[in-house]
């Protein structure tokens, strides 16, 4: 990248983690409601039939390593922009009252960030490399309606019945997740432009729901098991 | 009503006696401050007070006195233009403080902004980022018929509430990321509205953004403290449309 290119102005970074950010967004939409299924059929076959297809399906096969190269940019990019934002203040201040003029979350996105690729690995171990390598007794194949597939729910149903640590994770991940997007997602409208007095405020509210939809949807499965079962 | 005195307040300062040198905090005591002075008016009590003394007297920035000009900065009690909205310190007063309080008083912090002497900052970096595009470069020739050129009243109350920048520097010193940001949006966003402006406006937000990089500025992370610090309070709008502005002009390229 010359100096001066656009992903090297300040606007481009942030532009890419805006744009990333949003794909993202959009990923855990879908993920989110799947994983509803979870809670809303016991014997599992809604949540086994939507995992099945979600693992065969050609166009989900193009998507994964979009996603992953998604994920890899956001990560990247903020490592970059918080470290380059850092350095524009060599002397720190002795006293500052940031918590006046401005949000928590706002101010440690990449706090929050680190946090989320933590519980991302746990999640990824927990589940998706025992569905795609290592496997798992848990997964043995059944038959729903004539097809034969993975028996991911009794994967992700057993964990929670059986682990309150692990459903608390799980919990935090979300909230820590909605904490993330009550900020990124007004955020990235902001970065990206699309912007004004009188919508700053739509999608500030906009921005507060989609969080709280996303700590509720993720952390409603866990509390959902435990409770129930 | 007639002002409460404090007797006894606690000025913890940042002494530095030139840009290289290390600087420290010195803590001065100043007795019988009236309530209704001014914060400065304090500083100079304080100064006339170290100067009997026969010690140096704090080095602050100070013009017009009256919240205009944008000389005053200061960084009190951990606040730019300390604990009040919408003013300039020079506007500041000292019922904000309370009686034996320490007062804690540092320089705009920010590498683009280099300390010169105790609370002086010098922030030639904003005149660089004006001189990179903040102007109008077309010959404007006589001057036109006041309704010639007609201006939607909500395009030219914007251009207005952007113009009211006064280029103090409070949106850096606070933004955590020491970001220039608001002030670079104020001066695009006062000429991006008006038609004499707009003809230049892409080549003007892509000049600016670059300075303002060149110069070590960090970038926005949307916290919005810029806004609430702001003594003129330009809104982050301002930023959306230098966003705007900026990545349109980029994408033509
Ligand atoms: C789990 C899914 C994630 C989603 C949906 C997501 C979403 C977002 C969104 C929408 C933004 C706002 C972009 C903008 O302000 O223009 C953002 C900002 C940010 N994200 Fe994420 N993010 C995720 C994970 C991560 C991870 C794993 C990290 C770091 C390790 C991270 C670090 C950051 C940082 C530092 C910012 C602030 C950048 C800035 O404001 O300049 N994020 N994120
Ligand atoms: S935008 Fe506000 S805080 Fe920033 S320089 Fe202008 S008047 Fe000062
Ligand atoms: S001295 Fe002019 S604005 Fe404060």
């Amino acid at each position: 990248m010359s100096k001066g290119s656009f992903l090297n102005a300040s606007i481009g970074r942030k532009f890419l983690m805006s744009i990333t950010g949003l794909f993202l967004i959009m990923f855990l939409m879908v993920h989110m409601s799947i994983n509803l299924l979870l809670i809303f059929d016991d014997s599992g076959d809604l949540y086994n039939i939507a995992a099945h297809f979600m693992a065969t399906n050609p166009l989900i096969k193009i998507m994964e390593p979009i996603l992953a190269l998604g994920f890899v940019i956001h990560i990247a990019w903020s490592l970059i922009i918080t470290y380059q934002n850092m350095k524009a203040r060599p002397v720190n201040y002795a006293k500052t009252e940031q918590g006046i003029n401005s949000a928590w979350a706002s101010r440690n996105m990449l706090i929050l960030g680190a946090m989320l690729f933590i519980y991302m690995g746990i999640h990824l171990a927990n589940f998706w490399w025992k569905m795609k390598f290592a496997g798992d007794p848990l997964l043995e194949h059944i038959t729903v309606k004539g097809v034969e597939m993975e028996n991911a729910y009794a994967l992700v149903s057993e964990l929670f019945k059986n682990s309150v640590i692990f459903s608390i994770v799980y919990i935090l991940g979300g909230w820590l997740l909605g904490l993330h997007i009550s900020h990124g997602f007004w955020s990235a409208f902001q970065t990206i432009g699309l912007n004004n007095q009188i919508w700053r405020k739509r999608l500030f509210i906009v921005a507060k729901v989609i969080g709280w939809i996303f700590t509720i949807g993720f952390g409603i499965i866990p509390i959902y098991f435990m409770i129930k079962f | 009503m007639a002002d409460i005195t404090l007797n006894k307040i606690y000025v913890k300062v940042w002494r530095q006696n030139s840009p290289k040198d290390s600087g420290r905090f010195e803590t001065y005591e100043v007795e019988n401050i009236s309530q209704g002075s001014s914060f400065l008016e304090m500083l100079d009590i304080l100064n006339d007070n170290l100067i009997r003394e026969g010690k140096d007297p704090i080095a602050f920035d100070h013009d017009c006195r009256e919240g205009i000009c944008g000389m005053c900065s200061l960084y009190v009690n951990g606040r730019a233009h300390g604990p009040d909205r919408d003013i300039t310190t020079c506007q500041l007063h000292m019922r904000k403080f309370k009686e034996g309080e320490t007062i804690t008083i540092e320089p705009w912090r920010a590498g683009a902004f280099p300390v010169i002497k105790d609370l002086i900052v010098d922030r030639t970096a904003f005149e660089k980022i004006q001189q990179a595009g903040g102007f109008v470069s077309v010959n404007t020739g006589g001057v036109p018929d006041g309704n010639a050129i007609p201006i939607s009243k909500v395009d030219a109350d914007e251009a207005m509430d952007a113009a009211a920048c006064i280029g103090c520097g409070a949106c850096v010193a606070t933004c955590k990321n020491s970001s220039a940001m608001l002030f670079v949006a104020a001066k695009v966003s006062q000429f991006a509205k008006l038609p004499q402006g707009k003809v230049e406006g892409a080549r003007r937000a892509k000049a600016m953004v670059a300075k303002m990089d060149e110069l070590g500025f960090g970038g926005c992370t949307n916290t919005g403290a810029c806004e609430l610090e702001c003594p003129k309070a330009i809104s982050i709008s301002h930023i959306a449309r230098l966003n705007r502005e900026y990545l349109v002009a980029k994408l033509a390229d």
